[in-house]
């Protein structure tokens, strides 16, 4: 007898309306489907993915989520006890994908935004102009004044790439998504004008089109990582951490190690792509700052060069001496960030929440007269617009969405990336799944998302009396926190509701 | 120095040229790294490396550095195969890094991670280079006469026809070729008593690809995760060999093929962490 968890759900079929067509069984990545004696029968393993219900011309199937099959107890939990039960049985360190799912506070829920009212006007969007280009790089932190009174940010200002919204696509690599998925995201960035990342991996030869829309990615494996591709790209991003997995590497299963991924990583086919904890040539602030120079030096000053590092307990320090070791542009991933692949242990338990991270780089640059000389992007659980606004009115000049770009494209957040078999022909390397994703479709989705979004901040700014995304980014005082935690409040930076200021 | 002096108000100083520390001379292109500029220092490495960059943009294949004390990232992402740089004096970190095809030779010392993810080309140093050498190199060969620090060779890979190899005379310190994916290392141990182990400790820790050879003597116990340890084959000579004269040739020197007295260290799995992680869901 094996001691193996329950299944958690299941594929429920109204016979009756069955059309016999076996569309559910073919798609069923998953295998939970079989057709026996002329009806459709759930065998088990059903992860809902949703895919059975999205292509049944008859609509006769619904996911049900089992009753529990744990007797009740509120301390050892359904979820505790599964996670015993499997490792008891593997014996081996338990893996998951995408953010946590693990229901902790999120305080982009516990926090109002400020409108005008009578003292200051609200600008009406749709008939005034309300900017919300968004400038990426270094700045010298200074303006120059001309005699006729003109402004000017100063002698050479370094490169800056400019984007239409303050939004980029975070990196999703070649190999934890398909070929498919990663064109969609690069198609969406370039129509819409902002940034998407390139992953660890390199770029794939027919994605230098987009290159101009492209941030490549210096990960520890340096996998692809080349003169020409560190040149092509608008901004290069030094990835020192991922808040789904602080402190981890990256590890691309051999599995997943197609043809077409040795090809764009340069490794054997069906090798395990390993990168490691660390940067082997990073041990310190000083070692940093020599990866930023040989980046800056061998795209020649061209493009902005920034380092992504997930938020942990000491963010504040470890940003500014990243400001300190002349990075361009920094990038803070929460921990409740996505991922293709991770230990769930450091997933559910390690790091920090985006919306603390974001306030606290940013009180702590400013502090130290800093604040000015960087491009600040914060990620991790970006879900909605109001999670934008809300990121840069604690201190953020951007955000980077992965999850939603995804969701938009047929993901279901079902938290199997890892095994590579994803119905939505996203997270997966397998042809006939990859081919599931129309990338053309794909790509006009998330342009619409983002639109939207944009849209939405311009409402939520023009409600505000701004006409400027650039006049929100950490302007903590059309915030209110309205949670149980004041404490929170006070370290953010954000007063509790009821306060005003005059 | 007068007051005015202090004020600039009539410095007569000719404000510092660049330009002024290239050198033509027959055959080659020399850079002055140590021409000092208005206030008696040598060229700053952006000035150095810019100098460099105009100088191959030019067409010079042959460019001779001079002078050069820790100027840090020199030739990075070069990429013409018919480029030959001559360098005197001791380089800085990131020598080379990203190198794509030129040939660089260093008569002195170089410092840490020379040949940093460096794709084909050839880094030779008549002397040490230190911690990280050839740092997830791609491509291209380091040939070292000397010593080398901690960590070098780590996580090179192999694809395709490149192939990328680090040869050193004397010794290496801890942690050679760890997450080794591909490639090639050879200690030589030129330089030391026979019965001194010219690796540290950790050897080869986590390697899933490539290979390393050292001539002398490897303990078990200095092997790291994944790595287990062999005697030469006839399999192995045809690249031994070539890589063997490579350096022969770059030092003009003589190395023994006492073949009884090497090992080579390879991967025990090019999946070594397959059976680490339980993929169910939950």
């Amino acid at each position: 007898m094996e001691l193996e968890a329950p299944d958690r759900f299941r594929p429920v079929v109204d016979h009756e309306l069955c059309r016999r067509c076996k569309k559910c069984v073919t798609e069923c990545s998953f295998r939970a489907l079989e057709f026996v004696d002329g009806t459709v029968k759930p065998i088990g393993g059903c992860v809902a993915c949703g895919r059975c219900i999205n292509v049944c011309p008859a609509h006769c199937i619904e996911v049900r989520q089992v009753q529990s099959m744990f007797p009740p107890h509120a301390n050892f939990n359904e979820r505790v006890r599964r996670g015993i039960m499997s490792q008891a049985t593997t014996g081996g360190v338990l893996l998951t994908s995408c953010g946590t799912d693990i229901p902790y506070p999120v305080m982009f829920d516990e926090m109002l935004l400020d409108a005008a009212q009578v003292t200051n006007p609200a600008i009406d969007p749709l008939r005034e102009i309300v900017e919300t280009k968004t400038f990426v790089g270094g700045r010298k932190g200074s303006l120059d004044v001309k005699e006729n009174g003109r402004l000017s940010i100063g002698k050479d200002p370094g490169p800056m790439v400019a984007m239409d919204m303050p939004i980029m696509i975070g990196h999703i690599s070649l190999g934890s998504v398909s070929y498919n998925a990663q064109k969609a995201l690069f198609a969406a960035a370039k129509e819409l004008n902002i940034l998407a990342g390139s992953g660890e991996g390199g770029l794939h030869k027919d994605f230098n089109i987009y290159s101009q829309n492209v941030v490549s990615e210096v990960a520890s494996g340096r996998f692809g990582v080349t003169g020409d591709y560190l040149k092509s790209t608008a901004a290069v991003e030094i990835k020192i951490g991922q808040g789904a997995k602080p402190g981890h590497g990256g590890h691309l299963p051999g599995e997943k190690v197609s043809a077409l991924i040795s090809q764009t990583r340069m490794i054997p086919l069906g090798t395990d792509a390993l990168s490691p904890y660390p940067h082997h040539d990073i041990y310190s602030i000083e070692d940093l700052q020599q990866l930023i120079s040989v980046v800056k030096e061998a795209t020649e000053y061209q493009v902005p060069i920034g380092v992504k590092i997930a938020a942990v307990h000491n963010v504040g320090a470890i940003a500014s001496g990243i400001v300190r070791a002349g990075a361009d542009f920094i990038t803070i991933d929460g921990f409740r960030g996505g991922t293709g692949s991770t230990p769930r242990i450091i997933r559910d338990h390690v790091g920090l929440p985006i919306e603390v991270a974001i306030s606290v780089v940013d009180q702590r640059l400013t502090k130290e007269g800093m604040r000015n000389r960087v491009t600040l992007f914060a990620g991790g659980s970006i879900r909605s617009s109001a999670d934008m606004i809300k990121a840069i009115a604690l201190g953020a000049d951007a955000v980077m969405v992965c999850t939603a770009a995804l969701v938009a494209m047929g993901c279901r957040v079902c938290q199997q990336c890892h095994r590579g078999v994803c119905s939505w022909g996203i997270a997966t390397q397998r042809e006939e799944l990859v081919a599931r994703l129309d990338p053309e479709v794909g790509a006009a989705r998330v342009v619409r998302l983002f639109r939207s979004w944009n849209e939405e901040l311009k409402e939520i700014l023009g409600a505000m009396g701004i006409d400027s995304v650039e006049s929100l980014v950490g302007n903590r005082d059309r915030l209110r926190y309205f949670g149980p935690n004041s404490k929170i409040a006070e370290i953010m930076g954000v007063k509790h509701v009821g306060e005003g200021w005059g | 120095m007068t007051s005015s002096d202090v004020w600039g108000e009539k410095r007569k100083v000719e404000p510092f040229d660049p330009v002024s520390a290239i050198e033509r001379r027959e055959g080659c292109l020399v850079i002055h790294a140590d021409r000092p500029d208005d206030e008696g220092r040598p060229l700053h490495y952006k000035v150095l490396n810019e100098l460099v960059r105009k100088a191959m943009l030019d067409g010079e294949t042959h460019i001779v550095l001079e002078g050069v004390m820790g100027h840090r990232y020199i030739a990075s992402t070069a990429n013409r195969k018919d480029l030959y740089i001559e360098i005197h004096g001791t380089p800085g970190n990131n020598l080379g890094a990203f190198l794509d095809g030129p040939t660089i030779e260093v008569f002195g010392n170089a410092q840490d991670m020379t040949g940093n993810t460096m794709n084909s080309g050839k880094i030779i140093v008549h002397g040490n280079a230190w911690d990280v050498t050839g740092l997830a190199a791609r491509g291209g060969t380091l040939l070292i006469k000397g010593n080398t620090g901690y960590r070098v060779g780590i996580h090179m890979k192999e694809y395709a026809g490149t192939k990328p190899a680090v040869v050193i005379g004397g010794t290496s310190k801890d942690y050679l070729g760890e997450y080794m994916a591909g490639g090639t290392v050879v200690v030589l141990n030129l330089n030391g008593p026979a019965e001194r182990s010219p690796v540290g400790m950790h050897l080869g820790a986590g390697i899933h690809g490539g290979r390393i050879y050292v001539r002398g003597k490897v303990e078990e116990h200095q092997l790291g995760p994944g790595a287990i340890m062999d005697q030469l084959s006839g399999e192995d000579a045809p690249e031994l060999e070539e890589l063997i004269s490579q350096f022969e040739r770059a030092f003009k020197t003589w190395v023994p093929r006492d073949w009884e007295r090497w090992v080579r260290v390879s991967p025990a799995s090019s999946r070594p962490f397959s059976g680490h992680y339980d993929p169910t869901s939950i």
